[in-house]
Formats: structure tokens, sequence, C-alpha cells
């Protein structure tokens, strides 16, 4: 998983698909962060600030009664313990501290569950910036404790009414913003999709966790373990984990939920500055994405996933809404570990497959992306 | 079929007889009777008119376009559909179609420029396919006989903005404002700006897009530009009920403020 090159192709996908306004605004960004990323000033500033701050390392956690029940060695990579409650701290300190680089003083984001409009937030309070999120109106409904926390933080919350009102409506105003604002204003985007440099730069500041949970499987397991296993919207956990596995043996699965399976479902088109796969109908209008959880309501998914399954590196099977919840409540009860809806999708996969594609006795390894406290009102609400 | 309109030669023709170009722009399927909208706004005085091919996620439009967007989608417009109405009727100006590349990237290339050139479509602006990502739908419509307008915006430096007039053809998208589409109570003073920046670099025409709401601000622009293009204002009188008959009304108001900048 290596650098896209100047015109941030990963294979077939990814590109730079965004109005003529935007372009230079992208080059200026690319070229931010190909500068800070290669200065040891910006590494240790920003290493600094994930530990200090953001609580890093976070562990990797044997789940041993969970383990039991499944037959396969189950380990959970605990980004849910870093600060705010999710690994979407990682990508915003990185991109804040690049912002301030080029003397931006105001962020824009896009949020779907909340979390990562939550870390954007922080972000924004820990550097004195202004910082605008927009959300989904459907999402601000399910979601209302984070909006709240949001609002904590200093930010402004809009509500996006258009289109389908959630994840992908919120990107298209967060644009919108970001087009008429791009002179002070850094468009602090969330996950490993939109236009080049963002899939890659998204990226490199998540590898943080596969990075960290290579190392940490090797002194659990004294090996690389046999899966590796992430939920996947747009995919910034699961690329940010990945990364630290590409180059093993380790298999890769990106775990989709059932109503907005990008690569099962969609077929390439563009959306969001990017050409990946994409839930569309014939014409190329763009599908709505159903899920029980607003992180993962996208109908794309990040190009360099588009490319890891176009060379069968990664694979990325479905989890729908039922096994779901019940893996969301089988973690809870055999390790006292409440996971978010999202990496519930990737226990998801691993309980209905442990004994069957996933060997028995096999390692596993799943990134726990986040915590379930923001879902726990509506899982209550769907077991009622 | 290929067409006879040609975008090119009919607007620098039209510029080079000492006129001012007046592209107004409609939705296409925004309403039942949206192709007799595009005749009156022809007889009312356009040089040429944009029939938007309306896409599930408008980026880089304001509120007015995306609500007229989502009323042909939801009363069943498709591209298909659209060109077909459009092939039917015969209209006395060129015509440009505007959509989202991922309208053109799902019909594929060549395929969308034929059915462009097919339904009497001489144009066409693409406004999320920058430079870079252009040349292959740029070469299928070159080869269909449709032209690519390409965007520059007030952010464009100068060497990149030489480069998309280069590549441009018809005339060159000057966007009035950093920002969507959708009417201002004032002219930005990027519009001229960009309008003048632009008129040094290239021969063919130069009109000034998003941010341009009123006859006043027309007949502004038009000081430096070749042309403007109006988009919001129309399609907000349009969603209001304004009928062809408004929307003739309009055009004709844009056309003599324009005509008195001269």
């Amino acid at each position: 998983m290596g650098s896209p090159g100047a015109d941030g192709r990963f294979g077939d996908f990814g590109g730079r698909f965004v109005p003529e306004s935007l372009v230079p605004a992208c080059a200026e960004l690319e070229k931010a962060f190909a500068e800070a990323w290669s200065d040891p000033a910006f590494h240790s500033e920003l290493d600094a600030l994930l530990r200090d701050y953001g609580g890093r390392p976070t562990p990797v956690t044997e789940c041993r009664r969970l383990s039991e029940r499944l037959g396969v060695r189950l380990l959970l990579k605990r980004e849910d313990l870093a600060h705010t409650g999710s690994h979407k701290l990682n990508n915003v300190i990185g991109q804040a501290l690049l912002a301030r680089r080029m003397g931006k003083a105001r962020l824009v984001a896009e949020t779907g569950a909340g979390q990562h409009g939550v870390a954007t937030a922080t972000a924004a309070a820990l550097f004195g910036m202004e910082c605008m999120v927009y959300m989904g109106e459907v999402d601000t409904e399910r979601q209302a404790l984070n909006v709240f926390r949001m609002e904590l933080l200093g930010a402004q919350v809009r509500p996006v009414k258009s289109g389908s009102r959630t994840l992908k409506d919120a990107v298209n105003e967060a644009l919108r913003d970001w087009v008429a604002t791009v002179s002070n204003t850094h468009y602090c985007l969330g996950s490993v999709m939109g236009p080049h440099p963002y899939p890659w730069m998204v990226r490199e500041l998540q590898r943080v966790v596969g990075d960290e949970a290579r190392v940490q499987c090797r002194e659990l397991l004294g090996e690389d373990p046999d899966w590796v296993v992430a939920c996947v919207g747009g995919g910034s956990n699961a690329a940010g984990t990945f990364a630290g596995f590409a180059d093993t043996t380790s298999r890769l699965v990106g775990v989709e939920a059932a109503g907005g399976a990008a690569i099962s479902r969609g077929v390439p088109g563009v959306v969001h500055g990017m050409k990946s796969y994409l839930l569309q109908d014939e014409d190329g209008q763009v599908l709505e994405a159903h899920s029980i959880s607003a992180g993962l309501d996208y109908p794309g998914i990040g190009p360099e996933h588009a490319h890891l399954a176009a060379i069968g590196r990664a694979r990325y099977p479905r989890a729908d809404d039922e096994e779901v919840l019940r893996a969301f409540q089988l973690l809870s009860e055999t390790e006292g570990i409440i996971p978010a809806l999202e990496p519930a999708h990737a226990l998801a996969w691993v309980a209905r497959e442990a004994g069957r594609e996933i060997e028995l006795g096999s390692t596993v390894l799943v990134t726990l992306s986040g915590r379930g406290d923001k879902d726990v009102a509506q899982v209550r609400e769907l077991l009622a | 079929m290929t067409p006879t309109r040609g975008l090119e030669k009919r607007l620098s023709a039209a510029r080079d007889s000492g006129a001012k170009l007046l592209i107004p722009y409609v939705t296409g399927g925004m309403t039942p009777d949206w192709v007799d909208v595009v005749h009156a706004v022809a007889s009312a005085g356009a040089d040429a008119i944009e029939i938007g091919i309306p896409f599930s996620d408008p980026m880089i439009d304001g509120p007015t376009i995306q609500q007229a967007s989502v009323m042909a989608l939801e009363g069943g417009a498709t591209p298909t559909r659209i060109l077909q109405s459009l092939r039917r009727a015969e209209f006395e100006v060129p015509l440009v179609v505007m959509t989202y590349y991922n309208i053109v990237f799902r019909a594929g290339h060549r395929r969308f420029a034929d059915s462009l050139a097919d339904s009497g479509v001489s144009g066409a602006i693409v406004p999320d396919l920058p430079l870079e990502e252009a040349e292959e739908w740029c070469e299928g419509a070159d080869e269909a006989g449709v032209d690519t307008v390409l965007l520059v915006a007030p952010s464009s430096p100068d060497e990149r903005a030489a480069r998309i007039c280069e590549r441009s053809r018809g005339f060159v998208y000057a966007v009035g404002i950093m920002g969507v589409t959708g009417e201002r109570s004032e002219l930005a003073s990027s519009a001229a700006e960009l309008a003048h920046r632009l008129k040094g670099m290239t021969e063919l025409p130069v009109c000034v897009g998003i941010g341009v709401s009123t006859p006043d601000q027309a007949a502004q622009v038009c000081r430096e530009a070749d042309g403007v293009i109006v988009g919001s204002a129309l399609v907000r009188r349009l969603i209001e009920g304004a009928g062809p008959e408004g929307a003739a009304e309009f055009v004709a108001e844009l056309r003599s403020g324009i005509d008195g900048s001269l």
C-alpha cells in the first residue's frame, strides 16, 4: 500500500474529480502533506499529541471467553480506548496540524455516526480553530447525543436536509462549504475517500493503527495473525489496519454493511471526487445506502479498497443488521466491551464464519474501531 | 447525424458582430412544460441554452438547482428521456448540456457523446471533470462533434488557466465566484477580474456563470466578459411557477440589460 503518484490513482481507482475551484486547494494540500510527512518535526509533534493527548498506543486485547465460544483465537485492536472513543482522532489531529501549517484557521467536516465530527470538534478546540460539522438530518436524530457533544466542544453542527439526509449528503454539503471558503478553511475529510490526496493522506494518518497492531500481535502470537478484519464504510480504520499487514501473509477482510455494500453490490462510478465502486442505478444516479449504523451508511468506498478488491489482496463480504445486533450483544456479554455498531459488523462476520471460512484454531485480529456508548440508546430501541 | 449548429461557430460569430452572449440555464425535466420553457427562452433573446441533466449529488449546485434536480428526478427525468425530448424539438439556438461526470461515465464516454450529438446538442459542461481527468471524455466529444466547455475558477493560476482555455471548445466558462451556483445580491469582484484575465489568454468567447443573477449584474460583468450564463435566478422563477411566459420575460430583461452595456 504505497503512494498513489501524482494522478492519485490506485490502479483504476481514485483520481481528483472536483470542480476547478477546488483543484488548486487539493494540489496545495497534496504538496503540504507530502512535505509534512517527510518532515521529522511534523512526525514528532503528531506522535507526541497522539500519545499524550490521544492515549496511544491503544492496546490489543485477547478475547478469552469469546475465543472459546467461537473456536478461534480472537484479538481486538482497541481503538475504542483512544480519546473521543474511536480511531477518528488519529486522522483529525494530523489534518489539524496540517491546516495550521497551511495557515488555515477553520475546519469543516462531514460526519455520519458523529465520531468523525466529534473528533474534528475536539481537534478544533485543542488548536483554537473554528469548526463547522455537516451531518445528515437522519443522523442528527439517531445520534443526538453526538450532536450535543460537538456543540459542547464549540463546534457548529448543521443538519443536512438534502438527498437521503445521511453521510453522502453531508459530504456534498461540506464540499459546497469548502468551495466558498477555501482560502481560510481546511476540509477535514474523515475517511479514505474523496479527491486525491485524501484517500492516501487519511490512510497514512491511520496507519498507526496497523503499525502498532502488527508489533503487538507479534508479541502476543509470535507471528502475524491469520486473519485481519475491519469494518468498512468509507474505509479508514480498515485502510489504516491493512497498511500494517499488507506485506504479510495475513488475509485481509473488510466487512461492509449489507445495505451499503459498494464492492459486492456496486459498480465503478465517480462521486465525491473519486472513482470507486458505487451503489448507483443504470443512469448513474447514486443510490441511498441503508444500514443500522450511521457510520457505514455510505454508497461508495475508498478507492484503495476498490483496488485491493480488484487485485484480490483483500476481500469485502457483508454483514446484515440482525447479525450485527447479535454481535453487539455477544461482545458485550462475553468480554465486557460494548462495541460501536460499525465494528460490530467485523465481529458479526467473524462470528458467522468461525469454523466455516475461518478455520477453527485460526488467529484473528479485529479492529474495534470505536466504542458503543453512542449506539446504546438506538440498540435499546431495536431490542425492545 | 452530426450537430449542425456548431456551438463555437455560432457564439464566436455573434461575439464578433459586437453582441454580448446570453446563455440561460434550465434543468431538464424540472416541470412538465420544460421544453416549452426552452423554446420561450430561445425566442426571448438567448444565444445558447444550457440544459441541466439532473444528478442525485450535485455538489457544485446551491439550493435552487438542487431543488430543481430533485423535482426533475422525482418527476421521472432520466438522461435518455431528456435527450429524447430535445431530439423531438427543433431549437433555433445551440444547446449545451450540463451534467455531472458520473452520468457520463455510467453511459460510457463515446456513447454519451453520440447521444448528445444525435439529440442536436452541440456542447457539454461537466463541472466535476477538471482538466487532468477530462481527456478521455474530450476526445470522445470531439469525435462526436460536441464541444466540451471547460471551466476556469478565480483560484486557477494563470499558467493553468491558459491550459484550460487551450483545451476548451465552444466558449470558456469563467466561474464568477468561489462558491456554488445560486443568486447573490451583489456581483463578486472576482467575476470581472477573471473575465479580464481570460480575455488576454484566449480567442474563444469568455462567458461568466455562477453568481450572476440580475440584468444589472449581467450588464456589469459584460463590460469585461463576452457573455453571461444565468441559472439559479431563472430556475427559481420556474420553481415559483413562472412558466414559459415568465421565463421569457426574465430572459428578455437580461437581454436588454446586457445590450444596454454595449
